[in-house]
């Protein structure tokens, strides 16, 4: 994957098979920390223990329709490749916890890429989730969810497809200005 | 044009722009809009599926074809990624490879407008018996 948000786009898949109708996603960003993490958390039916400890091989998927899974693995690779690394964290019934961390200035970390469009476009193919999108920067937290969109403006809001534009600037006017003109971040 | 900056500027954009939405026919019939599905599994992703799928909802909306996006997961035709499947009113889905941008402007132009079929279609290799 040549992005982080393409990452979160696949990994959040996983929560969408496991069942969850809960699926929180935390980017936190710290050019003082030198660090960037990313987290996905669901409330999907979870896996056993052997499941998660083999689901950063390769080898090993849930699926029957191809014999190999690589959303995980290739996370895995990107974040070791960037002086970070990969944990998973789940518990049968109750959900899973993806944390992938990355050495902001590493010259082998990936580009955050279009993560506000990324978002919206998840928040709209699947209205029937809550996504809560956390974005923290130098501490400083700010959030957007399909709860709060479909409180402010209708349930049917979040099928329509012409907000998808909008939904995209609210996340970056707003990452923008956490940012708050400091330099060394990355494009957003 | 003013900043977005919270859901409440976007509410108050939605109803000034209210009008304009209900001249659309969009919605009223999901049975007859076309449904159009990104295969964005970790395959999908890889080969470039969002890009496609951000040119599917921009385009369709702008050309005025009512339409549903959706993503969907991993049809194992990974070696034919990004894969997009594209179902008419009244009509079999049908599943079209090595969708590039060229490639779905010629089937929103085609098989969508006018129910032509474009080449790249992925043949379907069984049906379930019912």
């Amino acid at each position: 994957m040549k992005e982080i948000a393409l990452h979160i786009l696949d990994i959040t898949q996983n929560s969408i098979r496991a069942g969850a109708d809960e699926i929180r996603i935390t980017l936190n960003e710290s050019v003082t920390d030198d660090l960037l993490s990313l987290t996905i958390a669901d409330n999907g039916k979870g896996m056993d223990q052997e499941s998660c400890r083999r689901a950063a091989d390769p080898w090993f998927t849930s699926r029957t329709t191809r014999k190999v899974g690589m959303g995980l693995p290739l996370l895995k690779m990107n974040a070791g490749l960037a002086g970070g690394g990969m944990t998973i964290d789940s518990t049968q019934g109750k959900g899973t916890t993806v944390d992938a961390t990355f050495r902001y200035s590493h010259v082998d970390r990936p580009p955050l890429g279009d993560v506000s469009g990324t978002i919206a476009l998840m928040i709209l193919s699947n209205p029937s989730i809550n996504i809560v999108y956390s974005h923290i920067c130098e501490g400083t937290e700010w959030s957007i969810s399909t709860r709060e969109i479909k409180d402010a403006l209708g349930e049917e809001a979040v099928t329509d497809l012409t907000i998808v534009r909008s939904i995209r600037e609210i996340i970056n006017e707003n990452v923008a200005e956490m940012r708050n003109f400091r330099k060394g971040y990355d494009k957003y | 044009m003013e900043k977005l900056k919270s859901l409440a500027d976007l509410k108050r954009i939605r109803e000034e722009a209210k009008v304009k939405l209900e001249l659309r026919v969009k919605g009223d019939n999901p049975e007859g809009l076309v449904q159009v599905k990104v295969a964005m599994a970790t395959c999908g992703i890889a080969s470039g599926a969002k890009p496609i799928m951000d040119f599917f909802v921009e385009e369709l909306d702008k050309r005025g074809i009512g339409a549903v996006v959706t993503q969907t997961g991993c049809m194992g035709y990974c070696y034919a990624e990004p894969t997009v499947e594209v179902q008419l009113p009244g009509q079999e889905p049908v599943v079209f490879g090595f969708v590039d941008r060229k490639k779905a402007d010629e089937i929103i132009e085609k098989y969508i407008k006018t129910g032509e079929l474009v080449e790249g279609i992925i043949p379907v290799n069984y049906e379930k018996i019912d």
